[in-house]
């Protein structure tokens, strides 16, 4: 499942940061996990398992003196919530995280529509500039819609959950991509119009 | 809720392993003829034993002599097995011949938290082929941490005719293949819950077990299939509902949305418990439009005179919580700790619960949602608070802010489970003199071996006056910065702890010391990632008989000290537990797993664990 990809392979990036006590270069080879009959819900947590025993084990010798980077590190069954539990979550996280919010997006003049991921974007800018990428070939010039651009022709603008057809960068970001049906840039004097208004 | 399935609960259970306790005259199983005169006296004491339901009653009686012995087999219709290797299965089957239910349990509780390798045993193969043939007559099960396959399911599912319920916690090896058979073959199935385990082949082809029910009214009370990740056929399900007149407790998973659920409800209105999956909208959660409506889905809640308990909230939609307000004032129960709510939205539904006596929640309602519960739910007698963000270094939503406004308002509290990031002596010593109920308290300072955030002292004199105040205590679990003065504390006090668990806690092994000789009721002692070496181990060696297990994972033990212990101990099994075949074969100990027995070392071990 996609969402189990994403969870493994950020396992994978989480290990190579992962700061441990011992000599650099010195990396016992990964054991494989014993045969199991188990979904890969199971492997995901042996492998789990696997990259924290080495950082658990400190627990017992150095009782005294916990040092910055043994507490970064996760230890295995700590704090105690069953699997069960912490996977509802992590399922639901990976499945949203994967899930992404593709909306259309039109510009007036252009012969077709583009598709974006909002949750890719961190940000009105971001959104922007990734705009200005899409129709480039369009020859737009500066996208309006936000503050600070002046001398060109054309408005961002989305539909929201009502059917409204909405300036963006009003709202907050959270608010804005939970709220955005598809997008449109608007061009000539409709923009005009809407951007005259404060 | 599993407020139902108290004899499951960790803290109140049948006392010391049922068929272990009086076995001392020896196997009941050979009958010689007995004398007439003490025939009548037998069938007299079956008479009056047949009473006798509590564990512990009838292993005290079958201590008196060997026709009390007898009788009190033949008339024990539940058994009790604390420890699934505690005792053989032939042997207690062969001891109490007429056993109607059986309560078994496998793994040890830190399984929970992955600190049991995979296929470590407990497998409940042995226990249902020696059932299959003794106990014909079988009615319930209830299994917790075992290891379940599909041909078990399908053995029970053929052997037990009138095979009524069935109850699986925190179980792992079985798939919907085997729901399927039992499902369809035990015709009078009145309970199938199945609560926080772990199923195989979620991904793959899963069976559609639901309709394999009867297709003729069904004698269903209770169906709780909320752990099951997989969705399952809902027109299906639909109509068992709707000729499962019998119908009181229904927990569905995750996939039913909430539009399918009114469905549901409307056709059972008499349910007392619903599990109510995910609560949230068929439509993806953030583009609106199609969905529930609330007025709707409340009306239909109001509809439900009888319902106590409600749980699920998986995905829960706020807009659609208003729709449970009918009901809230009703409710005994309520478990909202898969629900992401904010305290705002928490208000408007707790001020209304004022019968609440269960309420499981996630932090994310911060101390603000625990002051509006603390406000409203005079009655509470069992409070979880589980993290959103299970880990060590996540912002702390609740703290002792809201344990204190707990203790004020809930003055009756007897079971709390509090997960945080840092804690004050303060608020655990005011929640020591406000609860003097309180029978379970652990509470969980996710940052290891954290003081008191505001003296910078540890933790002990808060769990001392836990210990000290709180007399009807038996259950306990300790974290935070922890001396060898809190056990000390907890020796002194904690006459009537049978269950702790202790990590990252003490210094020495006077800590352990303290424990082992001071808790004379202690049954159940996990412990890890503390300092306590092989003296600290032995100086328990005077109780280790009269505890169910103890479990040290991480500790300072040597094989040496374990192996005496074995040594000085016959009957206790002393396993040592590796990960995975460490090629490192030092003296020191990873995990150290031990428990009384009578059936000696037992013969499923698996290769990463050696049998002192």
């Amino acid at each position: 499942m996609e969402g189990e990809a994403t969870y493994v392979s950020d396992l994978d990036n989480l290990k190579a940061t992962e700061l441990r006590l011992g000599l650099p270069g010195t990396d016992a080879p990964e054991k494989p996990t014993p045969a199991s009959p188990r979904g890969s819900k199971r492997a995901l947590l042996a492998a789990d398992e696997e990259c924290q025993s080495k950082s658990k084990s400190l627990g017992a010798d150095s009782s005294g003196q916990e040092a910055a980077p043994v507490a970064k590190a996760q230890v295995v069954g700590w704090p105690p919530i069953r699997s069960y539990r912490k996977n509802s979550f992590q399922a639901r996280k990976a499945e949203e995280e994967a899930a992404g919010l593709f909306v259309k997006v039109s510009m007036d003049g252009a012969p077709y529509l583009r598709k974006i991921d909002l949750k890719v974007y961190e940000g009105y800018k971001e959104l922007r500039k990734a705009l200005e990428n899409l129709f480039k070939c369009f020859s737009l010039g500066e996208l309006s819609g936000m503050e600070g651009c002046n001398g060109s022709e054309y408005a961002i603008t989305y539909e929201d959950k009502d059917g409204d057809w909405m300036l963006v960068g009003d709202v907050p970001w959270e608010m804005f991509i939970s709220s955005c049906k598809r997008l449109r840039i608007m061009s000539g004097s409709e923009a005009r119009g809407m951007r005259s208004s404060p | 809720m599993r407020g139902e399935r108290s004899d499951m609960s960790e803290d109140e259970d049948g006392g010391r392993g049922g068929a272990g306790g009086g076995d001392g005259a020896g196997d009941g199983g050979t009958d010689t003829p007995v004398p007439f005169s003490d025939q009548v006296l037998e069938n007299v004491l079956e008479n009056v034993l047949q009473f006798l339901s509590s564990p512990q009653d009838r292993n005290a009686a079958s201590l008196v002599c060997l026709p009390w012995y007898r009788a009190e087999a033949q008339t024990r219709r539940e058994l009790f097995i604390g420890n699934c290797y505690a005792v053989s299965p032939r042997r207690a089957t062969e001891r109490f011949r007429r056993i109607r239910a059986v309560v078994l349990k496998g793994k040890p509780r830190f399984a929970d938290f992955n600190l049991v390798p995979n296929n470590w045993g407990a497998h409940f193969q042995p226990w249902v082929s020696a059932m299959a043939a003794a106990y014909p007559w079988l009615e319930k099960l209830c299994l917790k941490r075992m290891s379940v396959a599909d041909s078990d399911l399908s053995l029970l599912a053929h052997s037990f005719p009138n095979f009524k319920e069935l109850s699986l916690i925190c179980c792992e090896g079985f798939s919907t293949a085997g729901l399927a058979v039992i499902a369809e073959k035990c015709r009078h199935l009145r309970v199938l819950d199945l609560i926080e385990d772990y199923l195989e082949g979620e991904e793959d082809e899963t069976v559609d077990w639901v309709s394999r029910f009867p297709e003729t009214t069904t004698s269903l009370e209770s169906l709780g299939f909320d752990c099951v990740g997989s969705a399952v056929n809902f027109e299906a399900l639909e109509a068992l509902v709707a000729r499962s007149p019998a119908l009181r407790r229904l927990r569905v998973n995750h996939h039913v949305s909430v539009e399918q659920l009114c469905r549901l409800m409307a056709r059972a209105p008499q349910l007392t418990h619903l599990g109510t999956g995910s609560f949230g909208s068929a439509a993806a959660p953030l583009l609106q439009g199609g969905g529930c409506s609330v007025v709707d889905l409340a009306r239909t809640f109001a509809a439900f005179k009888s319902l106590v308990c409600l749980s699920g909230f998986r995905d829960v939609a706020p807009h659609c919580l208003p729709a449970i307000y009918p009901v809230c004032a009703n409710l005994t129960s309520l478990n909202f700790s898969f629900a992401n709510i904010t305290a705002e939205e928490l208000k408007p539904v707790i001020r209304h619960c004022h019968n609440l006596q269960n309420f499981w929640v996630l932090d994310a309602v911060r101390d603000e949602g625990l002051q509006a519960v603390a406000a409203t739910c005079k009655d509470l007698r069992e409070l979880r608070v589980f993290p959103l963000d299970p880990t060590e270094d996540s912002e702390g939503f609740v703290s002792n802010v809201g344990l204190v406004a707990i203790s004020q308002g809930c003055r009756k509290l007897r079971s709390i489970l509090y997960f945080c990031q840092q804690m004050t002596n303060a608020a655990v010593v005011t929640m020591s003199k406000n609860c003097q109920d309180l029978v379970v308290f652990r509470l969980c300072i996710m940052g290891r071996r954290r003081p008191d955030h505001r003296t910078g002292e540890p933790m002990d004199e808060g769990f001392g006056a836990i210990v000290k105040n709180c007399k009807k205590l038996r259950r306990l679990a300790i974290s935070g910065l922890l001396t060898d003065k809190a056990f000390a504390y907890i020796g002194k006090y904690g006459k009537l702890v049978r269950t702790l668990s202790v990590a990252f806690a003490g210094d020495t092994d006077l800590g352990l010391r303290y424990v082992l000789e001071g808790c004379t009721q202690l049954q159940k002692l996990e412990i890890r990632d503390s300092p306590f070496g092989d003296s600290a181990l032995l100086s328990g060696l005077h109780r280790y008989y009269n505890m169910r297990f103890v479990w040290m994972s991480s500790c300072k033990l040597s094989l040496r000290g374990c192996k005496e212990v074995a040594q000085r101990l016959p009957r206790l099994v002393v396993e040592v537990i590796r990960d995975r075949d460490e090629d490192d074969d030092d003296e020191g100990v990873q995990k150290l797993y031990m428990y009384r027995s009578l059936a000696g070392s037992r013969n499923d071990a698996p290769s990463f664990v050696e049998i002192l």
